[in-house]
Formats: structure tokens, sequence, C-alpha cells
């Protein structure tokens, strides 16, 4: 049981913290709320589906879905979102109208019908007495990889600091011949790759279906204001906290299936009666 | 006789010499008229939820679009007003004459409880977590089966009127009134405050203004109409259920109302009168790619319009004037009110 609420526990912060890393870099450096980012991660879900059907290893599958996710998902931004990225409202409905978009096309062409991927690491293994799916760990370790990953090009490279001097301040990073516009589409661009990564993670795991971006929108959606907007540390933070919430309520309490994402938004709330800026947000006076 | 005249003259000197105001009017009429050209129910029916999800919409356009508070969770407000009436007319028996007002005022309750822990909370902050609230009443919703239904909702909620042109007359006066109403408040000094508080809260707040009170207020305002909403479509749809408070019904009036064009109140009427009936449309002529046009379709009314439908309408057929700020049509060569020439 203790070992179940765990191993299920780190396999959704892992999930979700890769979701709320590329949503929070989005908000972040673009400014842009994107409500379809996890539409994107379910896209990604649809491509390993299609992609091992048709007979393509697991890492030419990942490759092949994560070059399609970044593509279309550049495209939609550059021709619906870039123009009318100074209204917020605007920018939320377009974002959403983009989820939904994609939602429709996968009913199109796959159907409504809940599909299963079958697992690229089938097994289990023991490890000192509890019995681990090999898929829950190559979960585990991808996700790993792509936040250490995400951590180390934002603190060791040219790009990274460009990418946070963009963050910061917009006018005066490009002041300071930071291309601002290409900055932002290479941060989208990390974004689609870190949720079309958590997409192909989740695929082997969960039932895939045209309405499961919902459900990790809102989890994301809340571990990123929980952990602060702007702030990845947070959003990670936050990610595992909603993951654990979830899986401690859905083990727990009986019939709590039902209540995991009134518990954990519960959370969020409860958060911003004591801090309105989130764990780690910056305060109102700083935030610009 | 006086009476008459007067209004005539009203009708002369404010309505008739700007050309919005005249759709305005032809619309109301012909919404009054339809019944006597046509009594099918199907577009009763669109009609009447097309009227409804217009208070809804509206009422998100005073808290959103004027206020600045950006509510992503309004299905709690229609989903507490729907859940509120259904409750009572199933464990009390109460008549829904009674039951709607009483789901209104306790949407109403319901927008100062979500208002209270929003006050501190900023733009992002706090649409999210507006967003968590009705999510949150769904859990509990699903906790009590026995009491509200359960996944189910509450079926067979008594009708508000015996025939279906008498629950389109009612409906349809309804939501003239709330509109109305609405429009009146945004004109209002209250409205003036609410973009004040838009604009910079800080500043509203140094010139004097409670910006507490004039938040909760909006709050309430908006919760009220919502509420009123949710409880007539509980009755007309004769079900309460969880999907009055899915994510999907919080998103619908901001879709709306951005399409229409927000802090306007007739944006949001014109969204819905706009997108309802198409969408209701394309669920007969191609059901299977509806919400794929429909998401098309907002797509590029946003990319192309992105204040939305009626203010690029408008500044397209009216001009304001450049030193009294009052609107004329844009056929006009002098200001209607100070005679200052304008540019054409």
């Amino acid at each position: 049981m203790v070992a179940d609420i765990l191993v299920n526990g780190l396999v959704r912060s892992g999930v979700y913290a890769m979701l709320a890393v590329g949503f929070g870099l989005v908000f972040g450096v673009g400014r842009v709320l994107n409500l379809a980012h996890t539409a994107f991660y379910m896209v990604a879900s649809y491509g390993i589906l299609h992609f091992v059907a048709t007979g393509l290893g697991t890492p030419l599958a990942v490759f092949l879905t994560a070059l399609g996710v970044i593509a279309i998902g550049l495209a939609l931004y550059k021709f619906f979102i870039e123009p009318v990225r100074e209204m917020e409202a605007t920018v939320l409905i377009a974002t959403l109208a983009v989820a939904i978009l994609l939602q429709e096309l996968l009913l199109v062409f796959f159907g409504s019908e809940i599909r299963h991927v079958p697992a690229a690491f089938p097994g289990y293994t023991r490890i000192a007495g509890v019995r681990l799916g090999n898929q829950e760990m190559a979960t585990l370790v991808l996700a790993a990889i792509s936040l250490l990953g995400t951590w180390l090009v934002l603190s060791r490279t040219r790009l990274g600091l460009a990418i946070r001097a963009a963050a910061q301040d917009r006018e005066v990073a490009n002041l300071m011949g930071i291309n601002v516009n290409r900055v932002t589409a290479i941060v989208m661009a990390l974004g689609f790759l870190l949720a079309s990564l958590a997409g192909a993670a989740v695929a082997p795991l969960l039932p895939v279906e045209p309405r499961m971006w919902m459900h990790p929108l809102v989890i994301v959606l809340a571990a990123v204001v929980l952990g602060g907007l702007g702030s990845l540390k947070g959003s990670v933070i936050g990610a595992v906290i909603l993951a654990f919430a979830e899986v401690l309520v859905v083990f727990l309490i009986p019939g709590g299936s039902y209540l995991r994402t009134a518990i954990a938004l519960l959370i969020m709330v409860c958060v911003f009666l004591i801090r309105p800026e989130g764990l780690f947000g910056a305060g109102a006076t700083e935030e610009r | 006789m006086y009476h008459l005249r007067s209004l005539i003259r009203h009708l002369r000197v404010e309505v008739l010499v700007l050309p919005s105001r005249v759709i305005a009017l032809v619309f109301v009429i012909g919404l009054l008229l339809f019944p006597l050209l046509t009594q099918d129910p199907y577009l009763l029916r669109m009609l009447i939820l097309a009227s409804l999800f217009s208070i809804y919409a509206a009422s998100w356009d005073l808290l959103a679009g004027y206020a600045g508070q950006i509510s992503l969770g309004h299905a709690l407000f229609f989903g507490v007003g729907a859940y509120t009436t259904a409750l009572l007319g199933l464990h009390l028996g109460l008549h829904p004459y009674l039951t709607v007002p009483l789901g209104a005022i306790v949407a109403t309750l319901a927008g100062l409880f979500v208002g209270v822990p929003c006050l501190r909370l900023r733009r992002h902050y706090l649409a999210l977590a507006t967003l968590a609230f009705p999510l949150m009443l769904t859990g509990i919703v699903f906790m009590f089966p026995n009491f509200s239904g359960g996944e189910g909702g509450i079926w067979r909620i008594g009708r508000l009127a015996s025939t279906r042109v008498g629950e389109y007359y009612l409906i349809v006066g309804v939501m003239l009134v709330a509109v109305f109403s609405l429009w009146r408040i945004a004109g209002s000094r209250v409205g003036l405050i609410f973009h004040a508080i838009r604009e910079d809260e800080v500043a509203a707040r140094a010139l004097g203004i409670n910006t507490v009170r004039y938040k909760l207020l909006a709050f309430a305002i908006s919760g009220f109409t919502a509420g009123a909403a949710g409880a007539l479509y509980a009755h007309f749809a004769r079900i309460a259920g969880p999907s009055n408070l899915d994510l999907f019904m919080s998103f619908q009036p901001v879709i709306w109302t951005i399409f229409g064009g927000a802090a306007t109140i007739y944006g949001p009427v014109t969204g819905v009168f706009v997108l309802y009936p198409l969408l209701d449309s394309l669920h007969v002529l191609l059901p299977q790619y509806r919400m794929l046009l429909f998401a098309l379709l907002v797509l590029f009314i946003l990319r192309f319009m992105p204040q939305g439908v009626t203010t690029w309408i408008r500044d397209a057929i009216e001009t304001s004037c450049p030193s009294c700020r009052v609107r004329n049509a844009a056929t006009r060569r002098s200001c209607r009110a100070c005679g200052t020439p304008l540019r054409n």
C-alpha cells in the first residue's frame, strides 16, 4: 500500500512536473497562459499510439512524435496566438480554441473510443521486496532526465541566460540585443517538447482518449499557481504536492477518485489564503 | 399623451440617431414578435437557450470585462442557481416562482463566498483560483449522491409555464430586463468605478474608492444574474446535473464574451445569439465536425478581430466625437451633441 502510493505518486509527480515546467516556461517568457498545453500532451499520446501501431520502435516513435508536436505547436502559435499576444483574455480563448481544435481533430481521425498503447517496457522488477513496473520506472527516469536537462539548459548555457533575461523583462532583454521573439519561439518549442515527452511517457500507463487533456490541465494550472507563476522550482514542488495529494485521496478515501481534483484544488485555494502569490512567486509589487 | 410624446422624442434623439441602437431596437422587437411568425418548437427552444446563455454571458462580462476580475469558474454561479432551485423543488416541493429567486440569492452568496478569498489575488492567480470552485463543488455533489442526484443529476424539475410560448415570453422577458439592467449598471457611476479598478486598482484606491466593496459588489451582481440564468435553465431543461458545473460550462461565457466584444454587455449577447444557433444548427447538419468548425471560426474571428465582433462593427459604423466623446453615426459631418465637425 505505502509502496503503491509512493510509486504512483512519484510517477504522477514526474508527469505533472514536466507539464508544469513547460507551461511555466511558456508563461514566464511568452506571457501566454497556454490552455492548450495539455492538448499537445494528448496529441503526443496519440502520436505514440499511431507510430507504435505502424510498427516503429519506441525511440523512433517518440522522436517523430516530439518533432510533429513541436511543428504543429509552433505553427498554431505563430498564426493564431502571436498576433493577439498582447490581449490576455483573447489569448485565453484562442488557446482554448486551439485545444478544442486538437481534440476534435483527434476525434475525427481516431474516434472517441478509449485506446491503449502496449507497454514499451513490459514486466516487473523487484527492488527491496517491492514490485515495480518497468514502464513506471522508465517514466520516472524520463521525467528526471528531461527536468534535469531543462535545468542545465536554463542555468548553464547562453541560451538559458537569454531565456531567463526575457522572462524577467522582455523590453530590457530586447534592448540588450536578445532576439526576444526567437527566444519565445525556442521556449515554446521547449515547452512542446516537454509536453510531448510527458504524453509519450503516459501513453502506455493511462487510457488514451480525446478528453484526456482536461484533467491534467486543471492540475497543471493549479500546480503552477500553487508554486508561484514564474518560478520553475515552485512549479515542480506544486506538481509533486498535488500529485501526492491526488494519489493519497484515491488510495485512502473510499470513492476518492471523484474527490481527487476537488482536494487538489482545495489545497491550492488554501495556499492562496496564506500566500496570494503562491509558494515561490514574486510579490505583487515585483511582478511586471 | 405627454408620456407617449416624450417616449417618441426620446426614441428619436437617443435611439434612432445611432445605428448600433437601431440594431438593438430591431433585435428586441424581432425577438418579441418572433412567436407570431412561427411557433416551431425547435426554433423557440434555440432562442430560449440563447436568451438564457446571454444572461449568463452578460454577467461574466460585468465581472471580467468591466471590473477586470477574470473568472474562469463562472459555472459555479450557474450551477449553484440550478442546483438550489432543483433541490428546493425536490426536497421541499416549493413552486418555481419562489425557488428561482432563491437560487439567484444563493448564487449571490456564492459570489461573495468566492469573492472574499479572491480579494487579495491578482490577474492570473484570480482566474485560476476561481477555476477551482465549481470543480470542488462537483466533488461535493458526487460525495452525496442521495441528496444531490450524484452523476445523473436531478430530473423532472417543474416547468415554468405550461406552453412553450409561455416559457419563451417569460425567459426572453427576464433576459431583456436583466441585460438592460446590467447595461445601465455598467454605464452608471458604479460601472465607471469598475473600469477604474480594472485599469489600475492602486490608482483607484488612491482616489478614495473602496475597491474591496466594489469588487465584492461586482461578484455579487454577477453571481445573482448568473444564478438566475442557471435556475431558469434548470427549469427549462428540467434537469440540474454536474454538467452545469464542468470546465466547459465555465469557459463558454468567456468564449461568447470575447467573441462578441468584452466590456460592452451587448457584446456577449451578440456572441451568444451568433454562436449558439450556429453551433446548434451545425449539430444538425454536420454533427461530426461541429466543434471543429466552431473552434476554427472562433480562432479566425479572434485572429482578425481580436477585440470582438461588436467592437469591430461598432467602430466601422460609428465614430466618437473628438471633443465631447459622444458617439455619432459614421455618416454625420458634425457631432450631434456639441456640433464639432467630425473628420470623415
